[in-house]
């Protein structure tokens, strides 16, 4: 996985509240057996006018020009600021990385879904929560000044903003450290290997038909 | 001390380590594969240089694009006309294969939609924990196991260590109490409970559905209430256990036998609640109250009973709220104000892990029984959850009333519910639809969901547009004509 420590870049806001993981990325693009190449078709349905299929040119596509994506003062952003809920929905992984792939690093709303937030976490893309007040000052200032930039720096756990102020937020502690060192899960986890090994053969014996050879002994 | 939750005891027995910031390694009983979530994990695996570390944990189906015409099916594999498709299925196969876990392919018998194959074939037990890559393994705790939906990253990781990264949740309780009307199902009580708390409200809980409506609800019911469990933000839905469960579960071609079986069921019953658990937050429905629902939206929580209308976006007091409530009406053509009996449909699929068990088919056909699909709509489907579904329902007759009342009756699978098989709304058409999200282009580009119970499904699509069914069948058949 890809590390997190610090970024610093081009702000976009999405003003819209319980943005699904259908939205960032519709279903016909699941069907890739591969990680990469989803960041053409994130907001598929918002950012083009026609019907996308995989596989296609999307650079042949005609565009919504109202998509806050396509809005040249948006180009190259890597901060998205969200609504509350977001990511809600399916469990598809395509989400964080159509994210990831199209160049968000970090995304800012009052509060995100469950499924999305892990999924996130484990493809590098940081999502930062902040009080709601907050997050509607910031789409204020977004949205009134061109080339708005935000410094979100992980190990000091703090946005901040053009103007010096500083927004402190909250991450768990195992998750920053995964972010900043870039760990895989797996291999972590195999470190515990003899623990997992010591409760398999203790669950087994108290209850065996959860397994099912013993099940049906 | 307080008594524990259901939640607590499922997690405390399934506890491997806890590290000091309270993140926990748990280990997994059950992983339910399919093609959609999974070739990107056993990837994961090759490259890596690793193998499953239990096989038996594993059961793996093909659903999400399988098409459900009888032509295609017939062909197996090579009937999936679209090439991404097919080679999206064609990889399962493939990775089932090369990693040695049991697959039940597109033309088995026992295939089917994950969530309901799983308890079909008992590969689901209380006491467990089962995950899949996908949102609506929340299906399952209807047997009070322990079941999250879970990322790719996460399928990988429970195939090459049985256990999941996890962080306990907050416990929350949803009382339903009292006795539901006649043709008010458990897919209106869910909905009823979204509409109340919201498509958030469960974010960071598990939610245990209790009380005594929940308790009167058959497992095929109680599934359809946990399966929606994620549609109010909670990854996980429970129901306590009890003979309702028990009864289903006996004989099931993967459930414990003989004395493993007395033993079991021993087990079994202290998958309760204590009753001086405490939850973290309880939130309590009168069932008499609730009536047949239809969403309006394009979030679950856009919901409201037959005999109301859709909202008028000027009295919502929320900015962020006001503006999606708009945003949703432009998108579903609807007006401030409209009565839901007054919107027409084009298409109405019945199926979906939500609703495509042998219960609904019964209920639906119920409904359908005697009379015809009204001309206005374009197509009307059912597609049952599995082989075993189907083949149930074939025996007790309803496929032929399904035929013919002008519906069409079709091979299992995940269908119309996301459209990633042929089976998909057209730009602007409304969908009455038996399925978990009305998300916008969720059933195909541009098109218009509304979710109902398979009862109001049957009866929309004999009308034309939303009838209260629990007057359906005073109304002459002719009246719409």
């Amino acid at each position: 996985m890809r590390k997190f420590e610090r970024t610093e870049g081009l702000v976009a806001p999405l003003d819209r509240a319980n943005v699904d993981t259908d939205l960032i990325i519709p279903k016909q693009f699941l069907k890739s057996i591969k990680r990469t190449g989803f960041g053409v078709n994130l907001f598929d349905e918002l950012r083009y006018l026609d019907e996308g299929q995989p596989g296609q040119d999307c650079s042949k596509r005609p565009l919504n020009p109202d998509f806050v994506l396509n809005q040249p003062r948006y180009a190259g952003a890597s901060v998205l600021l969200a609504r509350r809920n977001f990511g809600c929905g399916s469990s598809r992984e395509h989400a964080p990385w159509a994210l990831e792939d199209f160049g968000f690093r970090v995304v800012i709303a009052p509060s995100f879904a469950d499924i999305f937030y892990n999924n996130a976490f484990k493809n590098g893309l940081l999502l930062v929560t902040l009080p709601e007040e907050t997050i509607d000052r910031l789409f204020g200032e977004v949205e009134a000044s061109e080339g708005y930039r935000l410094d979100v720096d992980l190990e000091s756990q703090r946005v901040i903003t053009p103007s010096g102020e500083i927004l402190e937020f909250e991450v768990d502690a195992f998750r920053k450290h995964c972010l900043l060192e870039g760990l895989d899960d797996i291999g972590l986890t195999l470190q515990d290997e003899d623990a997992i090994r010591a409760f398999e053969q203790r669950h087994r014996a108290e209850r065996p038909w959860l397994f099912r050879e013993s099940a049906q002994a | 001390m307080a008594g524990q939750t259901l939640y607590d005891k499922l997690w405390s027995q399934h506890l491997v380590k806890e590290r000091d910031d309270g993140t926990a390694l748990i280990y997994i009983d059950r992983q339910l594969l399919h093609e959609v979530t999974s070739p990107q994990a056993f990837e994961g695996l090759r490259l890596a240089g690793r193998k499953p570390w239990r096989l038996d944990a594993n059961l793996a189906t093909p659903d999400h694009n399988v098409p459900t015409t009888l032509k295609e099916r017939a062909e197996g594999n090579v009937g999936i006309k679209d090439p991404v498709s097919l080679i999206q299925v064609q990889t399962l196969d493939d990775n089932c294969v090369e990693f040695g876990i049991e697959e039940f392919k597109i033309n088995d018998p026992r295939q089917g939609i994950v969530h309901v194959v799983g308890p079909e074939q008992g590969a689901t037990l209380p006491g467990m924990t089962v995950v899949c890559g996908d949102s609506h393994t929340a299906t399952h705790g209807a047997f009070a196991a322990l079941a999250h939906g879970i990322g790719t990253s996460e399928v990988e990781h429970v195939l090459a260590t049985q256990c999941l990264l996890a962080q306990k949740m907050k416990n929350m309780q949803v009382r339903v109490e009292g006795e539901l009307g006649t043709g008010v199902t458990a897919k209106d009580v869910v909905l009823a409970i979204i509409g109340k708390i919201g498509t958030a409200g469960g974010t960071g809980y598990a939610i245990e559905f209790a009380g005594s409506a929940v308790r009167e609800l058959s497992m095929e019911g109680r599934m359809t209430v946990c399966n929606m469990a994620i549609e109010a933000g909670a990854r996980v839905g429970l129901i306590a256990v009890d003979d309702t469960t028990i009864e289903y579960l006996a004989e099931r071609p993967f459930a414990p036998r003989g004395e493993q079986w007395q033993a079991a069921v021993a087990d079994w019953r202290n998958l309760v609640s204590d009753s001086d658990a405490q939850f973290d937050k309880v939130v309590t429905l009168d069932a008499a109250e609730i009536e047949p629902q239809v969403s309006w939206g394009t979030s679950p929580e856009m919901v409201t009973g037959i005999s109301g209308e859709v909202p008028d976006p000027v009295e919502q007091d929320d900015d962020t709220v006001k503006r999606g409530y708009t945003r949703a009406l432009e998108y579903m053509g609807l007006a401030p104000k409209q009565k839901i009996t007054d919107i027409r449909l084009d298409k109405v699929f019945i199926g979906s892990c939500t609703n495509s068990r042998i219960e609904d088919l019964r209920e639906a056909a119920k409904v359908a029984r005697g009379k015809k699909v009204a001309d206005s709509i374009k197509l009307a489907m059912v597609v049952p959850g599995s082989g075993l579904v189907k083949r149930q329902a074939e025996a007790e007759g309803l496929d032929k009333i399904f035929i013919e009342a002008g519906f069409e009756w079709r091979e299992p699978g995940c269908s119309m519910c996301l459209a990633m098989n042929a089976d998909k709304l057209g730009a602007g058409e409304h969908c009455a639809s038996t399925s978990n999200r009305n998300f916008e282009g969720r059933q195909g580009y541009g098109g218009r969901t509304h979710l109902v119970s398979p009862a109001m499904a049957a009866a929309a699509a004999i009308a034309g547009h939303f009838v209260d069914v629990r007057r359906f069948d005073a109304q002459p058949a002719a009246e719409e004509a």
